[in-house]
Parts: structure tokens; sequence; C-alpha cells
């Protein structure tokens, strides 16, 4: 009885009515036409894409005894094997640069787009008791499963300072840009997953369609070995992956090497921002029936 | 007249059946590439579609609180989803005047792995609190939950009851200007639904618009001034809670979807003679839909037997319970012993004079046994409605609206001595 009395409500502002103005706050109605962006909700709710986020992270690394340790040794133990296998043995070239740093500044983008899109892809489902049980705009769910591995992106990020000390590589005027391409990522990831986490909402296929395909996709971004290895007449094609932009930009802004192509580096932006405008009207098409079918 | 709360205009929504299946992307590609070539209509609803809602109309005014009752089935869920914005409806409209809160279960969101002040932020969060709010009431929503020791605790190792408190205070902060609730907030321990109910007492105390989706027909006739009733997927019943309680009722009973108790599979039986139909009535033998605290209730068990033969010596069992653990009422032939010599059909009256039932929902067990055997025992062979009454005849209700726990009464008296 106590209890019941301490939670009088009256001591809180009361929330004022709108009673003057009579309009609905919310309009429900079977939506029409292909799709309705509501940016202004998902702008309401941008607190909630923060908390989750945070509660990804902070789940990701607890009980964990190095913690953030592991998204440092895991692309410096990639960067060792790389540098025996594909440099080593392989002999494959990187351009003029050491290949361990040229390796690892290929990762530190690829990590974080393999490790988004296959986290993102499967976010929806992940999800599902969420889904069924309250309403938020479901883009956040993707968003922010695309935007936690950007916090280890950030930690493997400055174990390349002392890798460039080591091998004496400074970085020019053109790290200035380097912000632009960690968003163009982030950006290349969301826009696959949102095609993908839509779709696994129906088709559980995508569950395992994700984890081959990001193996494909590797092998056919310039990771492991230099842009230059492509044959001239495939370079067009070649373009077409996003990663490969976002790669090129990455060793552009912080190891200092020439700009890449633009015959590059415009087929590759495009396509990141064509497939993120489909992947977002294909989202938010698909998003009315989400409850429905999970 | 009060402004509008809510407003529900010819609310439709069809799922088409088989389309709800995972379909695998083979099926998909295969169905796609012949309705390409043959003109088949690609939403082919080849499993048939099914209208959860039909053309449900209705208005909530501002301060009104309304319950929705019905079957399993009757489109309840997913009413309460349309309103709540998780799924679409198929045709139709809501509009929702002011700040809405649906809770649909508690704690949503909630994640094991982290503290209990971590998951208040998040659970807020997604039932549209702002962080600033959050940061405001946070003291308030420890404070109220009692858990404030183990705070910052994962609530992996939280009971089972801190956690549900936890989630709870959570909802009970939330401050919004309609609430729509599901009934899964009334599952939990005795002084968990205590609480739930006292909130939403004082939710409709302080002037806000509530929508409470329930079974639990004495919460809904307690709380509530207004009732809908859904049968499938239609309005069938709208007004004040007792009327529309006791039609729903009188459907209960007269349902043939539901199987009747004498063809239940799910008993222990002889299969010579068999408890066929439970009634109730009240102290003048008319048959009754709900019992009410401290009146007469007269529960009647009616056998069937299948064999040419007297079983003599029988003995009725009855057991009255609300959760598996605890059996509030156990007959006896203690007290009352008649001998029963049951043969053919016929029924049994049981008499519990002055119910000291509260207000609930309660199952009824029977049983048709002799000293060497059970003939017939069924569990849950009946669901009993208990509306509060005035058990001690004081023309007052007690225990009042906070109260309505789960419990009996009994009769008792007071003295008093001096110690000098």
């Amino acid at each position: 009885m106590h209890e019941s009395r301490g939670m009088n409500l009256s001591h809180l502002p009361t929330v004022e009515t709108v009673k003057s103005v009579r309009e609905p706050k919310v309009r429900i109605r079977p939506s029409q036409g292909l799709f309705h962006l509501d940016l202004s909700t998902l702008w309401q709710y941008r607190e909630l894409l923060v908390f989750l986020v945070w509660r990804d992270i902070r789940v990701r690394y607890k009980q964990a005894i190095i913690g953030a340790g592991w998204a440092v040794f895991q692309p410096l133990v990639a960067m060792l094997l790389f540098t025996a296998i594909f440099s080593y043995i392989a002999k494959l070239p990187s351009d003029g640069v050491p290949y361990p740093l040229f390796a690892y500044a290929g990762l530190l983008p690829w990590n974080f787009i393999a490790q988004a899109t296959s986290r993102s892809g499967t976010s929806l489902v992940g999800e599902s008791h969420l889904i069924s049980k309250v309403y938020f705009p479901r883009l956040i769910i993707p968003a922010a499963a695309a935007a936690t591995p950007a916090v280890d992106l950030l930690f493997a990020l400055i174990m390349i300072i002392p890798l460039m000390v080591w091998y004496g590589v400074t970085p020019g005027w053109q790290l200035l840009f380097f912000p632009v391409f960690v968003l163009i990522a982030l950006l290349a990831a969301l826009a696959v997953s949102l095609w993908f986490s839509a779709l696994h909402v129906k088709f559980r296929d995508v569950g395992h369609i994700i984890p081959f395909f990001v193996q494909f996709w590797m092998f056919a971004s310039p990771v492991v070995y230099p842009i230059s290895l492509i044959p001239d007449r495939w370079r067009g094609l070649y373009s077409l992956n996003p990663v490969v932009g976002v790669v090129e930009g990455f060793r552009w802004t912080l190891l200092g090497q020439p700009a890449p192509a633009l015959s590059t580096m415009i087929p590759s932006l495009s396509i990141v921002l064509a497939l993120f405008v489909s992947g977002v009207i294909f989202f938010k098409h698909m998003e009315r029936t989400f409850a429905d079918v999970i | 007249m009060n402004d509008l709360a809510i407003t529900v205009r010819n609310l439709s929504k069809v799922y088409v059946l088989g389309a709800v299946s995972h379909d695998t992307l083979r099926d998909q590609i295969a169905h796609r590439w012949k309705s390409f070539f043959r003109k088949v209509r690609l939403h082919d609803s080849s499993g048939g579609s099914f209208h959860a809602l039909k053309n449900v109309s209705f208005d909530v005014r501002e301060g009104e609180v309304l319950g929705i009752i019905g079957h399993n089935g009757a489109g309840k869920s997913t009413l309460l989803k349309i309103m709540s914005r998780i799924t679409e409806p198929s045709a139709g409209e809501v509009d929702i005047y002011g700040r809405v809160t649906s809770l649909l279960e508690v704690g949503t969101g909630f994640h094991a792995e982290l503290t209990g002040r971590e998951n208040i932020y998040l659970n807020a969060a997604m039932l549209g609190m702002p962080k600033r709010e959050i940061d405001r009431r946070l003291e308030q929503i420890i404070e109220f939950s009692g858990t404030r020791r183990f705070i910052d605790t994962p609530v992996k190792r939280f009971s089972s009851g801190m956690y549900v408190r936890l989630a709870f205070s959570v909802a009970a902060h939330l401050d919004p200007q309609i609430l729509i609730v599901d009934e899964v907030l009334s599952v939990g321990d005795g002084a968990f639904q205590k609480k739930c109910l006292g909130k939403m007492d004082e939710v409709r105390r302080d002037g806000r618009t509530v929508i409470l989706v329930s079974h639990d027909l004495p919460v809904v006739a307690n709380l509530c001034q207004r009732a809908i009733l859904l049968r499938q997927g239609e309005v069938v019943g709208d007004g004040p809670p007792q009327q529309v309680i006791e039609d729903y009722m009188s459907e209960a009973f007269n349902s043939n979807g539901s199987i009747s108790l004498a063809e239940r599979k799910d008993r222990f039986t002889q299969g010579e003679l068999m408890v066929s139909k439970i009634t109730f009535h009240n102290d003048k033998r008319d048959p009754i839909q709900y019992a009410v605290s401290g009146q007469d209730l007269v529960i009647r068990v009616q056998y069937q037997s299948h064999v040419q033969k007297v079983f003599r010596d029988m003995r009725v069992v009855v057991v009255v319970n609300r959760d598996e653990r605890t059996s509030l009422i156990l007959s006896t032939d203690l007290v009352d012993r008649k001998p029963l010599d049951l043969e053919g059909s016929g029924y049994v009256d049981f008499h519990v004079p002055h119910l000291p039932l509260c207000g609930g929902r309660y199952f009824l067990h029977v049983a048709i046994e002799d000293d060497a055997l059970a003939r017939d025992w069924v569990q849950h062979a009946a669901e009993l409605q208990v509306l509060d009454g005035d058990y001690y005849g004081t023309g007052r209700m007690y225990p009042h609206d906070g109260w309505r726990g789960k419990g009996m009464f009994v009769n008792h008296s007071w003295t008093i001595e001096r110690i000098t």
C-alpha cells in the first residue's frame, strides 16, 4: 500500500494537453505509396540509436579480460598473417608502402565494413522481440548495429600510429579528409545492410548468405593487394565495388599515397550513394510488414 | 463531455495466411518467375486470408478507462498492436490525441548483461522517454523498484521478482497522457499485480486515458468505466463493463468453439464415470456467470456414467486455486458426509456459503473418486470469475481499489488488553 502511494504522479509536472489544437499527435493509416521517410520521428528517437550503440559496446566487452584490446589485437594478427602469406610467400606488391602498413591501412576499413555488414545485416531478426513489442523507427536497429564497430575502428586506428612511426611514414594534408572516408565506410556498410536486414526478416536464407558474401567481398576488394594489380580494362567494373573507394581513400589519407584515380573513386562512391538511397527506400517499404512477418 | 483521446474508424487487419511463414528465397523466386510468365496473381493467397479485425470503430474520451475483452483470437492483440504502431492496419484509421505509451510487456529491451541502472536508461529510451527526463526520474525509479542495493549489478543476477519490479518501475514513471496496456502486465506475483493495478488506478484518477486489454474480468469490472467486447475481429459489445462482461460470459458458456468438459481428453479417467459439466449457481439455484465475494455459491458438478452400474460410496472433490502452488478451497467429506451412490447421470451440488474469495479469476479442478481410486479427474475443469463484493456486510467494499490483491476473507474480531 505504501508503495503505491509513493508513486503518486501528482507531484510530476503535468503535460500540456493539446486541447485548443485538435490535431492528432499520432495518425495511423495503412501506408500508401512506395515509402514514407518520416525523418522527424527518426530524429525524435536519435537518443535510442545512441543507447543501442552504447549497449552493444558495453555488452561486447563485458567479462572479456582484455576488453577493447580485442579491437586492436584482431587486425594486428590479421596484418601479420597477411604479411606472411601475401607478401613473403605470394610476393604481392604494395605500391611502395611497407606491406604490413599497406595491409593494416586496408584492414582498418575492411574489418569495419565486414563487421558492420555481418552484424547489421542480421540485426532485425536478432531484435525481433523488440519489433513485436515496442514501436520506434526500425531503421534505428540496423543503423545502430552498423555504427557499433566504428568504436573498434577507433581503437584499431590508434595502433596505426606506432606502425607509421616505425616505418617512417608521415601523413600529409590529406589526413583532413580521413573522417570523410570513415563516414563513407559507414554509409557503405549501412547501404548493404539495409538490403540484407530487410530481406532477412522474410527470408532467413540471408543469414546464411552473409558470411559467404563477406568472404567473397574481401577478395573483390583491394585489401591484401593493390588496385594497380587489376588490369586497366577491368578497373571500371572493379570500381563498382563500394569498398574500393573506401579502401583507396583510407590509404590516400593515412599513408599519403598518391591520390586515387577519379575513374575509380567516382563509380565506387556513386554506387555507395545509390545503394544507400535505394536501401532506405526498400527498407522503409518493407518496414510495414516487419512485425507481421518476423 | 471530454475531448476525444482516440478515434478508431473502420479498422481492419487482414493476414494473408501462408505469407506469414518464412518463405524461402527459392519459393519466392519460383513464384515470381511463374507469375511473370503465367500472370498468376503475385499475392496469391493460397492459404486464404484471415481477418483479425473487421471494421472496428470506437471513440475513447479523455480520462476514460476502457477495457477490451474477448476470447483468444478475437483480435484484442491485433488491435493493441495497431494502436501501438507495431503493425499497420490493412484499412481504416486511428487518431490519437496526446502522448501515448503502450506497454505490451514490462522490461522490453532489458539486457541481461547490463546493470539495473543501465537497463533503466535503455528501457526508458525504448519507450520514448528523452534522456534528460530519465536523468531526472532515475532516483524515483530506483527508489520505487526497491532494488537500490543491486542497481549496479547486471540484471542477470537479479531474482525474477527484482527484475520485474525494476522493469515495472520504469513503466510506472513514463507519465503518458494515454496509456495502452496489455494483460501481460497482470502476470507476476500478487504484490506485483497489486502494484500494477494500484498504478493504473492512479493513472485513472489523474484523469488520463487508459486502454486495458485483459482476461481478468473482475479487473475490467472494477477498473474500467466502459468495456468493448470483440468477437472474431468485430466489436459485438460496447457499454458499461458489468453488462459487457455478462455478454462475454454467456458467450463463453455457449460457445461451440471450446471443447465441452465431457469431451475433453486431458483427464485422468477410468472412462466409466465422468464429470460432464460444471455450472455455477447462486443461493436460489439460478445459474450465474460469475460469483461475488460474500455471497453464497453453488458449484454444480454434473456426472455421466457410461456403464450400467451403480458406483457406490463415491466422493466428489472440488479444488479451487489461483496458481499451481496453493489450493484456496479444498472440499472434504469429513464435515458433511453423504454416501454418494452415483448412477446414470445427475449432479452433485457443492455449497460454499459466504464465498471468502477476493475478486479475481480462479481455476476449478474436480475429481470423482472412491477410497480405492480416482474414477475421473480433470484439472482446469472450469474457470471461476469472482467479483469483489461486500464480504463483511458493512455496506462498503473491502478491500478497496488499490488493494485488489489475491487472497481470502476470514471472519475475525479484535480484543484489547492493557498491560499495566
